[in-house]
């Protein structure tokens, strides 16, 4: 008989190093992959997970592509701890991107260092307002977060497709949906020469180093640990827990909006229907490989944005299609939640009851 | 008069892969277990069954490998939540984001394909008749499978030994363990049979109702039949009504600009996500209720303490 003890200590040691045991599975899984699917395996590794850790192109595109999935994935490990299920931070980012765009769209004649703060304050506002739906449904109607946070992706992904089809669609251009480009006052500066690393990297930072704050040293990081622990306990302990779903869904939708405008104001430069490509879902997996610790998810962010950039490698180098990223993404949540088993339980290996007897 | 007849037509076909779907992880959620994985395994039976079925011209081998796939997919999920004891809201997402990727990956040569049409069954007279023929009598077969479905999970969780068995190990497992059930078993078998219906539904998606191939066929449908559970209070024939509701607001919406109604289109496809949330909030406003509908014991881990 082999069988699963839960450990009263949550293994420390381990918790930290299951995620790299995860890393070395999903590869090995990936080789597996590759060749089922009759692609040379060694190639296709060594060209997603190796070639762009050796070209620095390619690392200034992975800072570019962990900003976001550093800042969404921070907003969701807060909830995630207290069992406040957001989801749809895809949705709250399209909407931040909308919302700060929006601005930067009406001021186009208008320069002043105040432009890129007043956009950023509008995403956050933006994200924050998409997020405020599931909070209020949640804490006045008892609805499934999970579930309203995903529709609301749907809406919002149509909603940003509405808006640069018609109101926000280019003037001068040539009836393409999108939107002008961004003026020079829109646009985030750029933090490495040559590169599209801007300074949306060094908000992330700064937002990981106040959430290790937060955590360690605020009532509020002691409540959302003891409400996803044990919510009745948390009921005794006598803080509202209609305040924490509200914080919760705040914090991620503001950072997921904030994102979402630095996607729009960074890199890309414009509103365009393609905006959101799968960052806030890709945070989930972020926020789990990190251990929903920011500097695991600072890490982890990393980690996730390799595989964005090994996905386009191996599209233009063995003619793959991007989806190979979300495959890639799926197994490494699926090695670090089986691979956890180990942190979280003891295996015991009994033998049967008549042995025993003997 | 026609046109009605159409658009009741169009509800039931766009309303079956719900219905297959919904039904699947009813019994799923009865046991016990929440798998989010839904749309992941919609996705990849939609790819398996549209894959096979055009290479093999066979819809009973494509249908038949798209159970398979959502099958596997399930027992995947159930490895992890029920055998390592993974966290199944995670567990889940990990499953709808793997399945949108695999499937994209497999389905890679296959985008712009399209299948025949199933053929639509006709019976003598019976199809002929004005209006009850076209809406009763002229479906497809997997429309009339759909239905089976739901009548045969309705009398199975309703009336077998072995419905009772698993409804008593999702409203309390640890009880169902000391009487001696296989906690672990029925779970798998639940997910194996959810994973199934999931499959086909997905298939009914891509070899059916488009009838064609394109990444992310699904388009939240997968999320859309988890909200159908909710709505039907965990009851078959409520599950179905909800599919039939849900297949209705995606008909009327492509039927608006029809009327000469002047909206844009995608304020109209926003309309079955919006539908769902205020359905959602409906049902779930009244906390007494649901808890007392709801599983006992659903999404909750169970180990054998010795």
């Amino acid at each position: 008989m082999i069988r699963l003890e839960p450990l009263k200590e949550v293994s420390k040691g381990l918790l930290y190093v299951t995620p790299a045991i995860a890393v070395i599975v999903t590869i090995l899984l990936g080789t597996v992959m590759f060749a089922v699917l009759g692609k040379d395996p060694v190639q296709a590794i060594s060209i997603i997970f190796l070639e762009p850790l050796t070209n620095s192109f390619a690392i200034s595109e992975m800072i570019v592509k962990a900003t976001p999935l550093i800042l969404i994935g921070l907003g969701l490990s807060f909830g995630f701890r207290a069992g406040i299920w957001n989801i749809g931070a895809e949705g709250q980012f399209t909407v931040g991107a909308l919302a700060g765009g929006a601005v930067a769209l009406a001021l186009h004649e208008v320069e002043g260092i105040w432009v890129l703060p007043l956009m950023c304050l509008a995403g956050i506002l933006g994200g924050m307002a998409w997020a405020a739906i599931p909070a209020f449904l949640r804490t006045r109607f008892n609805t499934n977060e999970i579930l309203v946070t995903l529709m609301l992706t749907y809406v919002a992904v149509l909603l940003l497709s509405v808006m640069v089809h018609g109101p926000l669609k280019d003037p001068e251009g040539l009836n393409f949906p999108e939107s002008r480009l961004f003026h020079e006052s829109a646009i985030l500066p750029i933090l490495i020469e040559e590169t599209r690393v801007h300074i949306g990297f060094l908000v992330a930072l700064a937002a990981v180093l106040v959430a290790w704050v937060i955590l360690r040293h605020h009532v509020f990081g002691y409540q959302v640990k003891v409400m996803g622990q044990s919510p009745r306990a948390a009921n005794y302990g006598g803080f509202a827990q209609q305040r924490v779903v509200w914080t919760c869904l705040m914090i991620s939708g503001g950072l997921a909006g904030l994102a979402g405008l630095f996607e729009a104001a960074g890199p890309v430069g414009q509103l365009v229907p393609a905006l959101p490509v799968g960052y806030g879902f890709t945070a989930i997996i972020v926020a789990f490989l990190g251990r929903l610790t920011p500097v695991g998810i600072l890490l982890s962010g990393f980690v996730m944005a390799l595989t964005y950039i090994g996905g386009e490698a191996a599209q233009i180098e063995m003619n793959l299609p991007s989806a190979v990223t979300g495959v890639f993404q799926g197994m490494f949540l699926f090695s670090l939640l089986g691979i956890d088993v180990l942190a979280r339980y003891r295996i015991q290996v009994s033998r049967p009851a008549w042995a025993a007897e003997k | 008069m026609d046109l009605l007849v159409l658009i009741l037509q169009g509800v039931i076909v766009s309303a079956t892969s719900l219905v297959f779907a919904a039904i699947g992880e009813l019994v799923v959620e009865r046991a016990g277990v929440l798998n989010l994985g839904l749309e992941g395994m919609m996705v990849l039976g939609a790819i398996a069954g549209f894959a096979v079925t055009l290479d093999t011209g066979s819809y009973v081998v494509g249908i038949a490998a798209a159970a398979v796939t959502g099958a596997i997919a399930a027992s995947l999920f159930g490895f992890l939540t029920q055998i390592l004891l993974s966290n199944q809201v995670a567990t889940g997402l990990a499953l709808t984001i793997f399945g949108l990727g695999l499937s994209a990956l497999l389905g890679q040569g296959y985008s712009g394909e399209s299948t025949e049409p199933l053929a639509k069954i006709h019976i003598f007279f019976l199809s002929d008749i004005p209006i009850v023929g076209p809406l009763m009598f002229s479906h497809d077969p997997l429309v009339y499978l759909s239905l089976a479905l739901a009548v045969g999970v309705a009398w199975f969780l309703a009336k077998t030994r072995t419905g009772l068995i698993l409804r008593a190990i999702g409203e309390n497992h640890d009880a169902a363990h000391a009487i001696g059930y296989s906690v672990v078993g029925v779970r798998m078998a639940a997910l194996l049979f959810g994973g199934a219906c999931a499959g086909v539904g997905g298939a009914y998606l891509s070899t059916v109702q488009t009838p064609l191939w394109v990444e992310n066929i699904t388009a939240g449908r997968g999320w859309i039949a988890l909200a159908i559970v909710v709505f039907s209070a965990w009851r078959p024939g409520r599950a179905l009504l909800g599919a039939y509701l849900f297949g209705g607001v995606t008909i009327v919406q492509l039927h608006v600009q029809g009327f000469g109604i002047d909206i844009e289109a995608q304020y109209l496809s926003m309309l079955p996500y919006l539908v769902t949330i205020l359905v959602l909030v409906l049902i779930s406003h009244d906390k007494a209720r649901i808890s007392l509908n709801a599983p006992a014991c659903l999404a909750k881990p169970f180990f054998v303490s010795s």
